[in-house]
């Protein structure tokens, strides 16, 4: 049964004659979730999660054709029943199932398995065939649970606060950004760049709350900002506006901060491998959850880990796309982009 | 081990010396004696011999997790460190052991003559016990070396920051000679165990560069003029029979030029003199790269004394027999240096620097101009009546380097950083123009900011034609302004040029591959180096 096909525009459909997280303007694309890699510009009609809707209507434009769906809510499109499942991503992340004459296949967009208590948690999805990402696919990749980063990260922050220092954390507007605040939240006060201020306003304008923050403008006063906790996208390692912040103390947050050489090569204070994707041992447990016949391994480390799901007996196969790094999810942010 | 591990965390995330020294401090204030002393021998490469082989932890890390061999390396080649890629690869730990770092090394040391099996069973447990970050610091503990940045220099810092004692004697006391099992962490920091007053050097005298017209100098019969060297400047103490040698970075690196040493022992003075360390072979300078293969080994071989033979050219007397002479003039100092290194004890390894004799200053620019032909730097000028100054000091001491040599190229190949550690692309090869195609002239890797590196690193990774291992062939689209410091012709290489000591001057954005050099003009800096 081909029930989608991996053409040069995207994950195809054929059935249903839609696509899923196209690189190249379509007319219908299903979108798994609001990371610029994945949601992109110039597709007439948008179909995504619930809490998606929001992201990328702030994010592709007001006036673009979007249709949401909840998650286990079906849909059916020529004949194919699509449906979203929770990826734990981020907010609003979706696997897509396309079930079709009883045919079943789940695309993941990203994942990742452990919970992080904001978005809702990943639920695995039996099926025949699964295509998934390999973003963390080497078995070096294996995170904390969230309850012990969370404490090196508040450890820190007083270790910082104890010699006068603001903390800023460097991380994706979208995911990463939410993430932290939820792991500081309670510990002091929160500023946040106006990038992550505004989607968490598009956010929370769809029903879901977020912890409290304060926007960080371009005339903060230093004595107000001393000691505090500060959230930016990485993209201002090295702006003036990081400059301006007295006493700063930087952290990365990427799940890239796994290994000492990548702490090591950016010069910032430490480096926190917090991920928003699926590390190896979560990558395994989903495969083998949905019982699939055939695996189909996207962005990431796909050859290597199809190579290895082939030789732990599940069929694979490596497929080309055009996703990005986890590194290259983030959104061009610099300091002209600074408005408040 | 917690604390040690906060340490190593602490240190290798940052590239500011003053926050490595820091860290260093609140280690020393709360550690135990004894784990200072091994933070002290570790840090200082008095690793002790590797008590289990790499192939073994290897061996027992794919045993332990499952994974294939393939698997592994992979993963080793996207970490670059084998002891990092292993506790990386570890399950979870399903215990805890907590011991001092004393204890761990005394541990590791015992472990050295036992059996493999008995290796096998003490590393596992080890390694079932510890924390991620702990089971690397065991590995590295294992491999006896922390590569992350901390000098001699930065330890010593720490320790005087630490204890309020001079850092050039703390210097001598880590490199001097002793034992961690007979002596106290206090009596190795006031220096129990040497004498001081032996190696005590003096601060370096340095000058600026040259920012007026020679004719402002006043009459030319005031000055010395010298060649300049780009060596290690060094400072020689010889005192009650003793002999040490400093580097300008204030270490201790003796032990490092034993045909130096030999040849001082045959001098009848004490002194203090200041020179420049060069590698020296039949009776002329090579350049630094070779004098780098001579540094920081742990043992220099005999073949490397033979092929790489170090000498060293005197510049000045600060001390003579005892007596401090700083204060004297440079005219009255060098009298005392010919004294010493032009006498009938003489050795062809150290010799006295030659004074340039001129009569007008204008004779100098073409005496300057030549001076790379035998790897000189160019000139030092030097007021006679100068006393010979403690560090930077404007208007008696000028240094007048020759200007360096650019092109403008075109980067065509791309490299990761070393060790594969990182994942940027930072080595770089640039081409100029060769009839209507390019041809590679140079390999550079420093002047550039991480900024730029980062940059530079999304073009490669969209730009890439063809990889060959870790090497990607990249559009030449990128053009760079490259400075080197000599230029000579050459069969080895394709262009039929060498450049000496190429590095990237600056990105140049503004130019396109169109207006880069060719390799016709690049050859007419041969024979007219400005
Ligand atoms: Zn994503
Ligand atoms: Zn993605």
């Amino acid at each position: 049964m081909k029930l989608v096909k991996f053409t040069k525009k995207g994950i195809y459909c054929i059935p249903g004659k839609f696509y899923l997280d196209p690189w190249l303007p379509v007319d219908y694309a299903i979108i798994s979730h609001g990371h610029a890699d994945h949601a992109r510009n110039g597709m007439k009609y948008y179909l995504c999660q619930t809490d998606s809707k929001a992201i990328l209507k702030h994010r592709l434009g007001a006036d673009i054709h979007i249709e949401s769906l909840n998650y286990n809510e079906p849909k059916m499109i020529n004949g194919v029943q699509v449906s979203f499942f929770p990826a734990g991503h981020v907010i609003g992340s979706a696997q897509i199932r396309l079930e079709y004459k009883g045919f079943v296949v789940v695309f993941t967009g990203d994942y990742k398995v452990k919970n992080d208590y904001l978005t809702v948690p990943f639920e695995p999805v039996k099926c025949h065939e699964f295509i998934t990402e390999s973003t963390f696919g080497l078995p070096i990749y294996n995170w904390l649970p969230e309850a012990q980063l969370q404490q090196q990260m508040q450890d820190w922050v007083i270790k910082n606060q104890s010699h006068n220092r603001t903390s800023v954390f460097l991380g994706y507007s979208l995911g990463k950004a939410q993430r932290i605040m939820k792991m500081m939240e309670h510990v002091d006060q929160i500023y946040v760049h106006s990038a992550i201020h505004n989607l968490n306003t598009a956010i929370e304008g769809s029903g879901i709350s977020l912890p409290k923050t304060e926007l960080l403008t371009y005339d903060f006063k230093k004595e107000d900002l001393q000691n505090k906790i500060v959230i930016m996208p990485p993209g201002l390692l090295g702006s003036k506006l990081l400059k301006k912040i007295p006493n700063a103390a930087t952290a990365i947050c990427s799940g890239w901060m796994q290994i000492r050489g990548n702490r090591r090569w950016q010069a910032v204070d430490a480096g926190f491998a917090v991920s928003d994707h699926a590390d190896w041992n979560g990558l395994l447990s989903a495969v083998k959850a949905t019982e699939a016949e055939k695996v189909y391994v996207t962005h990431g480390s796909q050859a290597t880990f199809s190579k290895y799901l082939n030789e732990i007996g599940i069929p694979s196969a490596e497929v080309k796309t055009e996703y990005g790094t986890e590194e290259e999810e983030k959104e061009v942010v610099t300091d002209k982009n600074v408005s408040s | 081990m917690k604390h040690f591990s906060d340490l190593i965390s602490a240190i290798e995330i940052t590239n500011k010396t003053n926050a490595k020294i820091d860290a260093l401090v609140d280690y020393l204030n709360i550690a135990p004696n004894k784990d200072k002393l091994w933070l002290i021998t570790l840090f200082t490469g008095k690793r002790p011999p590797r008590p289990v082989k790499t192939t073994l932890m290897r061996q027992w890390c794919m045993e332990i997790t499952g994974y294939p061999e393939w698997l592994f390396l992979e993963s080793y080649s996207s970490v670059g460190d084998l002891g990092e890629t292993i506790a990386l690869m570890l399950p979870d730990p399903t215990h805890h052991i907590e011991k001092s770092l004393s204890d761990w090394m005394t541990e590791l040391l015992a472990l050295k003559p036992k059996s493999d099996a008995d290796k096998k069973e003490y590393v596992r447990h080890a390694w079932s016990g510890l924390e991620m970050q702990e089971r690397l610091i065991f590995n590295k503990l294992i491999g006896g070396s922390f590569r992350i940045g901390v000098s001699k220099k930065t330890l010593v810092n720490a320790l005087s920051k630490y204890s309020g004692i001079d850092a050039n004697q703390l210097m001598h006391s880590i490199i001097g000679n002793w034992d961690i099992n007979s002596i106290s962490f206090e009596d190795l920091l006031h220096g129990e165990h040497i004498n001081y007053d032996n190696s005590k050097p003096y601060p370096f005298c340095l000058a600026y560069a040259l920012e007026k017209e020679l004719p402002e100098l006043g009459t030319p019969d005031a000055w010395q003029v010298e060649y300049k060297w780009d060596g290690i400047r060094g400072q020689i103490v010889k005192r009650n029979g003793e002999i040490f040698i400093w580097s300008r970075g204030e270490e201790l690196v003796t032990s490092q030029f034993p045909e130096l040493v030999a040849s001082m022992e045959s001098l009848k003075e004490d002194f203090v003199i200041d020179g420049e360390i060069l590698a020296l072979k039949d009776n002329a300078v090579l350049l630094f790269n070779d004098l780098q293969k001579r540094l920081n080994r742990k043992n220099v071989s005999k073949k490397m004394l033979e092929e790489i033979p170090v000498g060293f050219y005197g510049y000045d007397v600060l001390e003579w027999n005892g007596e401090d002479v700083r204060s004297e003039p440079l005219s009255y100092r060098r009298q005392l240096l010919e004294e010493l290194l032009t006498s009938e004890l003489k050795h062809d390894n150290v010799v006295i620097s030659e004074i340039i004799e001129f009569q007008e200053w204008n004779e100098l620019d073409a005496i300057r101009n030549s001076a790379r032909e035998f790897n000189s730097e160019g000139l030092m000028l030097k007021q006679k009546n100068s006393p010979y100054h403690t560090g930077r000091k404007k208007g008696d001491w000028w240094k007048w380097k020759v200007d360096p040599l650019t092109i403008d190229a075109v980067m065509i190949y791309a490299q990761k950083g070393s060790g594969r550690r990182s994942s940027k692309y930072t080595d770089y090869t640039f081409a100029v123009k060769k009839d209507d195609g390019l041809v590679t002239v140079a390999k550079a890797y420093s002047g550039l900011t991480d900024i730029e590196i980062t940059e530079i690193s999304r073009f490669v990774n969209k730009n890439a034609i063809e990889k060959f291992g870790p090497v990607r062939t990249v559009k030449p689209e990128l053009v760079f302004e490259i400075a080197f410091e000599g230029i000579a012709l050459s069969n080895r290489h394709k262009s039929g040029v060498a450049l000496r000591f190429p590095r990237i001057v600056r990105w140049r954005r503004d130019k396109t591959v169109a207006e880069i050099d060719t390799i016709e003009q690049v050859k007419l800096l041969i024979t007219n180096p400005n």
